[in-house]
Order: C-alpha cells, then sequence, then structure tokens
C-alpha cells in the first residue's frame, strides 16, 4: 500500500494500547501526506514525551523526539533555520497545554508556519492518567479519586486568542474529515492547530466508565457536530467539529528573512 | 469495487473498532481475538475500517469502476 513507505514497519506493531486513539491519528496523517504526494525528505515531525509524541517513531520522515512540552520550541529552531521544510508537532494534551502552555501562545502569537497538533485524550496516558488541563471538570483521574474541580482550555478559543491563523478540531471517529483537516493545515502558511480528540481506553475510559474504545468513538459522534449546525443552538453542550480559522497574516519566518535582509543591507552600507 | 482486503494479524490488537462500525457486519474478532472478515463477499469497500484502525492492521485495494 502506498501509505507504507511512510511508516518504520520494522517498530510494528506499535507501543499503544489496543483502541488508543493515537493510532488513528498516526493513520490519518500519513494518509494525509500520501494524498499530497510529499516526499519523505521536505517533512520534520518534532515531538516532546508521552504516548502521543511516541508517534515520531513510527514515520519515516525527518523526526525529534524531544522534551516533555517544548517540541515546539525545537521546531522554531528547525523551521528558522530551513523554512522551506514542512514541521509537524503532534503532542498531547499535557505536553502542549500543561507544561508546554507557554510555548503553545507564542507559537502561535507568532504565527510560525508549524503544524500543531493537540492528540486530547483529556489525560495524561504515559504517566498512569493524571488529569491534566483538558479533563474538564467532574472527571475521574489518577489524582482526582473524588472528580476534577478544574475547567478545561478551550483549545479553539485558546488558539484563535493567541494568534493562530488556521484553527481546526476533529475526532478519531470522522477520520475522512481528519485527512482533510490535516492537509489543510499542512499546507497552510502560518501556525496552524488540530485539536484532535482521541480516546483514551486504558485511563481516561477506564476511570470514567466510558466503556471500550468503540463505545468512546460512539461518544465522539454523538457528542459533536459541524460547526455552525443548528444542533449546537439547542444543545450549547454539543462539541463543534470543522475548520474556525483560516486566514492570512504576516508569517514568521518570512519576517525575520525581511529583517535579516535590512541588517545585511545596513552593515553592506557600513562596511 | 473492493480488489483486495488483508488483516495483519500480527499487528491488531483486536479493539474491535473496526467491527463495531462495519455498516454490513463483514468483520468479527475470531477465537484469538483478532479482526477476521467473516463475510468479505458483502463488504461496500468504504475503507472505514481501515481509515479508523489503530494499528494500521486492514489494508485494502479498491479498482476504479469502469462504467
Ligand atoms: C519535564 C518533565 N516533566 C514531567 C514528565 C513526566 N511526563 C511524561 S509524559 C507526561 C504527560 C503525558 O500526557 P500527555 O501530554 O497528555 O500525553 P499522552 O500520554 O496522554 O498522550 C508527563 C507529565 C517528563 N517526562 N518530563
Ligand atoms: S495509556 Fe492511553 S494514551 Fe497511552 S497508549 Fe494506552 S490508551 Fe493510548
Ligand atoms: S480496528 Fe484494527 S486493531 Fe482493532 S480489531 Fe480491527 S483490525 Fe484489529
Ligand atoms: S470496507 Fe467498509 S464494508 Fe468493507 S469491511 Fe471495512 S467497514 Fe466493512
Ligand atoms: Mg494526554
Amino acid at each position: 500500500m502506498a501509505i507504507d513507505k511512510y511508516l518504520r514497519e520494522r517498530f510494528f506493531p506499535h507501543m499503544w494500547c489496543a483502541g488508543c486513539g493515537h493510532g488513528t491519528v498516526l493513520n490519518a496523517l500519513v494518509r494525509a501526506i500520501e494524498t499530497m504526494g510529499m516526499s519523505r525528505n521536505e517533512i520534520v515531525m518534532v515531538s516532546g514525551i508521552g504516548c502521543s509524541s511516541r508517534i515520531t517513531g513510527y514515520v519515516d520522515v525527518h523526526t525529534l523526539h524531544t522534551l516533555h512540552g517544548r517540541a515546539l520550541a525545537f521546531a522554531t529552531g528547525v523551521k528558522l533555520s530551513k523554512p522551506e521544510l514542512n514541521v509537524i508537532v503532534p503532542m498531547g494534551d499535557g505536553d502542549a497545554l500543561a507544561i508546554g502552555g507557554n510555548h503553545f501562545i507564542h507559537a502561535a502569537r507568532r504565527n510560525i508556519a508549524i503544524t500543531a497538533l493537540v492528540m486530547n485524550n483529556r489525560i495524561y496516558g504515559m504517566t498512569g492518567g493524571q488529569y491534566s488541563p483538558l479533563s474538564g471538570c467532574e472527571v475521574l483521574a489518577a489524582t482526582a479519586p473524588y472528580t476534577t474541580i478544574d475547567p478545561s482550555f478551550d483549545v479553539v478559543a485558546l488558539s484563535v486568542a493567541a494568534g493562530a491563523t488556521f484553527v481546526a478540531r476533529c475526532t478519531t471517529y470522522h477520520v475522512k474529515e481528519m485527512i482533510d483537516i490535516l492537509r489543510q493545515a499542512i499546507l497552510h502558511e502560518g501556525f496552524s492547530v488540530v485539536e484532535i480528540l482521541s480516546p483514551c481506553p486504558t485511563y481516561f475510559g477506564r476511570s470514567n466508565k466510558l466503556g471500550d474504545a468503540a463505545e468512546m468513538l460512539r461518544g465522539f459522534k454523538e457528542d459533536t457536530v459541524p460547526v455552525g449546525s443548528a444542533a449546537k443552538q439547542k444543545n450549547p453542550e454539543l462539541i463543534e467539529r470543522g475548520i474556525f480559522v483560516q486566514k492570512e497574516k504576516p508569517e514568521y519566518c518570512a519576517a525575520y528573512e525581511k529583517i535579516m535582509q535590512k541588517a545585511r543591507s545596513a552593515a553592506g552600507e557600513t562596511i | 469495487m473492493l480488489k483486495s482486503f488483508c488483516i495483519k494479524r500480527e499487528w491488531c490488537k483486536g479493539c474491535g473498532i473496526c467491527v463495531a462500525f462495519c455498516p454490513t457486519e463483514v468483520l468479527a474478532l475470531d477465537a484469538q481475538g483478532k479482526a477476521t472478515a467473516v463475510r468479505l463477499e458483502a463488504c461496500i469497500a468504504c475503507e472505514q475500517c481501515a481509515l479508523r484502525c489503530p494499528d494500521l492492521a486492514i489494508t485494502m485495494q479498491i479498482a476504479e469502476r469502469e462504467d
């Protein structure tokens, strides 16, 4: 199959649990890349630490597996030094928005052309099911035996407010939609954020009695609606999917190149 | 039209997602807990099983219709 060439098959079967949504994200991501006909040489994937971050081990493109929460900082360095490459940064919800929250908002503010994926399972999967800034109120977690009291970030609203110029949400139930959104996010000339609702049946699912992986996917089907649909007006609890923002703004590497030219010509004048 | 359909048994972890959402009940988990096609003739080649499989265990080829 055509996606084989983007996979490091020698590491399969992969390390994720049965039914882990992160595997479906990998599946959709390699398909999105394959349909764009991109060469493995023009893609760099940079991740931090977490079950989600292990995704870089399985894709046969240029990959960097870095520090928890710091993937966007490493990715910024890669992108600034080689702006012609496509830089994709898959992150967990904890990775992106707990320890990595500051890197996240500032990367968005700069509008650097990086594709940031938030693989949101509402939990710290890798370390045993502690709650995250995306768990939301009234859920059970290893660190919240009597349920959480912390409201969650709205990743979409946060990204838009911080300055991201492409912002979307999808789920691992709606894979065709995800492939299409990933493709547009990768092609976007600016900071793009794609929040992907991804089940962790082992911790989030089990502690909140949400059933098996298929049951959790059924939840995504029932609890989400396309952006702008009338159903959301009637039931504000529903979560919207789709593309929320897609706009042009000066991109960071382009602005940096301009300022470098200015500096070079100023230096040339003085010599 | 479906040209080929294959489930890599070594990669399948038996999560049951493909079984749960197949619109024509083509798939089932076998005695070892691995997905298997029990009614391939009913497959409508919608590809949803291959797209959703978290273990990338399902590969299929779909022939273009010639009419
Ligand atoms: C600096 C640092 N702090 C804490 C940890 C421990 N740690 C590893 S992964 C992780 C959180 C993982 O959660 P998330 O980012 O949501 O990814 P998931 O495993 O759920 O995909 C934590 C706290 C670490 N590795 N490094
Ligand atoms: S612990 Fe959760 S996030 Fe980690 S591999 Fe298992 S299901 Fe996936
Ligand atoms: S979805 Fe994939 S891993 Fe899960 S049972 Fe089906 S073939 Fe196996
Ligand atoms: S392609 Fe569609 S119909 Fe065929 S086995 Fe998969 S889910 Fe069922
Ligand atoms: Mg997580």
